[in-house]
């Protein structure tokens, strides 16, 4: 019986693999057969995330998705691939009147230009193979709704939707779907060196009605069915993971 | 670093409560106004003004005015 949901004989590329649902989801695709290359700014995790995938021939590449070198430089390295993953993102608290220009800008830079230029260059080179699949990592945020002091990352977000929109469109011809998965909050280490404290986080957990944050996994298991021959007819489309929270 | 001055920055992060109702002696958190908002804006309010990063932690480990005061100075 051949599943729809493998990704045997797949290339995947992931950004943002050192942590986080980056990991997952790199994690998730090697159990399905893929051969993945994975990238991060952090070498130890990275080598921590390469040892979790199943399965041999997998690569790890370092770089700094903010750099412009470093992304030209990862782009000729990487092959012809199947799937792209863009997962690298950060956030930043700041309640609107502290939103400068320059936290604006370094959030932009890394969530929304980094994967933008980088998608960019990798469908121009035609290293997106035909009926490939493109998938962004998205959020709640900025699409569905927002949160306190998450302008910045919300305007992020929001764009990244957006362009899905029109990549699917553009990319169509050549059978590469766009999509982006959109998670509510997930158990990661994004909030580690911020505002946010661990009793505030888990007052928020009550609002969501399945009781809890997502698991990365989750969120990998989406990005699974996207990036499998499963989803052939599936492009320009957002993927809710949510626990629920944007029905109340 | 002057502690009139932060008393003064501390304040103006305030749009409901006077400023003579904030002083170095005030218990921040039972401000009527005190919220996770407010709670925001003061530590965007101190990265912006004195270049101090302070946590959530640092906010509920921390009672009067003052006392953030000497926790923002101590970090300069």
């Amino acid at each position: 019986m051949i599943n729809p949901f493998s990704l045997e004989s797949k290339t995947i590329f992931v950004t943002g693999a050192s942590s986080g649902i980056g990991k997952a989801i790199a994690i998730e695709c090697s159990k399905m057969g893929a051969k993945v290359i994975i990238s991060g700014r952090n070498e130890e995790r990275l080598k921590e995330t390469l040892s979790n995938l199943k399965g041999d021939n997998h690569e790890f590449v370092l770089a700094d998705l903010s750099s412009k070198d470093d992304l030209i430089a990862l782009h000729n390295r990487l092959p012809v691939l199947d799937g792209l993953v863009n997962c690298a993102g950060l956030t930043k608290v700041a309640p609107f009147a502290f939103a400068t220009r320059e936290s604006f800008e370094e959030v932009m830079n890394v969530n929304f230009f980094a994967p933008t230029e980088l998608t960019r260059l990798l469908v121009k080179s035609k290293k997106i193979s035909k009926n490939g699949s493109i998938v962004f990592i998205s959020s709640v945020s900025g699409v569905y709704c927002s949160a306190v002091a998450s302008s910045i990352y919300s305007s992020s977000k929001g764009a990244v939707n957006g362009l899905v929109k029109g990549v699917a469109l553009d990319l169509a011809p050549r059978g590469i779907r766009v999509n982006s998965v959109n998670p509510g909050m997930i158990d990661t280490d994004i909030f580690s060196d911020s505002a946010i404290t661990q009793d505030q986080l888990n007052e928020d957990m009550k609002r969501y009605p399945l009781g809890r944050y997502g698991k990365p996994e989750e969120v990998a298991y989406a990005v699974i069915y996207l990036l499998s021959d499963a989803s052939s007819w599936t492009t320009g489309s957002n993927i809710l993971i949510d626990g629920g929270y944007t029905l109340i | 670093m002057q502690i009139e001055e932060f008393v003064d920055n501390f304040a103006n992060q305030f749009d409901d409560t006077d400023a003579s109702e904030i002083t170095t002696n005030t218990i921040f958190k039972e401000l009527d106004e005190w919220s996770s908002l407010t709670a925001l804006t003061v530590i965007a309010m101190c990265d912006e003004e004195y270049s101090v990063k302070v946590t959530g932690d640092d906010i509920k480990n921390t009672e009067t005015v003052e006392d953030l005061f000497n926790l923002v100075k101590s970090r300069k």
